[in-house]
């Protein structure tokens, strides 16, 4: 699975350039994942623009991501299609992980938190 | 005029419930279901079909046929799902309880909902051993237009 890693904001910015996190995909995706982010000590944020869908096994892998990332590390999600929302609403999910709606939404909202801010 | 049914089978495998599902959808568009709909009716398939896959076919050797029909009826979808793998565990259905998520992180859960998701999306859930196959059968009632 193509993941494309970049900084933003003073975060870790992984964008999912897959249709679907689903049971064929929970693996790999979560292969890919864990390897971009060995080598960062801070926030991480799963860009899901792309994905228009997720079963109970990419809710599962996106989990135990969070559970590798361990305490220290923040996990932002954000580009949530309404279908993807639903799986993280129904679940009670949405009560761990900090949601967005769109990428830009999330990172505006990073960088208005005074630790990450910088002067112009 | 749209056909009121649709069937698709495949032989259960990770990567065929994909190439199944999106046969599927493909074939429900002239039924007019709006996004929310029609990502409720693949989330549903797709739970019950991984199901199969990796537990009613789990140590099964192929053949591995599962078959899934969709009916349109008024107010929503009827879905039956039959494979002629494994016995669910007791002959019933899991209860499906929303796992707990109020816990520790690295006590959070990593699986559990696929059941508690159907569930909590469909109507009468039910599950019948007939002979050497599982039959399930199950409704979504959706406002189609």
């Amino acid at each position: 699975m193509d993941v494309i890693s970049t900084t933003q904001a003073g975060l870790l910015v992984l964008s999912i350039k897959s249709p679907r996190i689903d049971a064929a995909a929970a693996i790999t995706f979560k292969d890919a994942v864990r390897a971009s982010t060995n080598a960062w000590d801070g926030a991480v944020l799963l860009d899901l623009t792309e994905v228009q869908f997720i079963d109970s096994s990419g809710l599962g892998a996106i989990v135990a991501i969070k559970k590798a990332l361990g305490k220290d590390r923040t996990m932002i999600l954000a580009g949530l299609t309404e279908t993807v929302a639903k799986v993280f609403k129904l679940t009670r999910m949405d009560s761990v992980f900090s949601l967005y709606d769109t990428l830009e939404m999330a990172i505006a909202d990073q960088s208005d938190t005074p630790t990450t801010q910088v002067a112009l | 005029m749209t056909d009121t049914q649709i069937n698709v089978s495949f032989q259960a495998r990770e990567d065929a419930v994909r190439d199944a599902i999106d046969r599927l959808m493909t074939q429900l568009r002239p039924w007019g279901l709006d996004s929310d709909m029609a990502g409720t009716v693949e989330l549903v398939i797709a739970e019950a079909l991984n199901n199969v896959v990796e537990h009613a076919y789990a140590n099964t050797s192929p053949p591995c046929p599962v078959h899934v029909a969709c009916e349109r009826q008024a107010g929503g979808v009827s879905i039956r799902i039959v494979d002629e793998g494994a016995e669910m565990p007791d002959g019933q259905l899991p209860m499906g309880l929303a796992p707990d998520v109020d816990v520790d992180l690295m006590d959070l859960p990593e699986g559990g909902f696929g059941w508690f998701l159907i569930r909590d999306l469909a109507q009468d859930v039910e599950y019948r051993r007939a002979g050497a196959q599982n039959v399930l059968n199950l409704r979504l009632d959706l406002a189609l237009s």
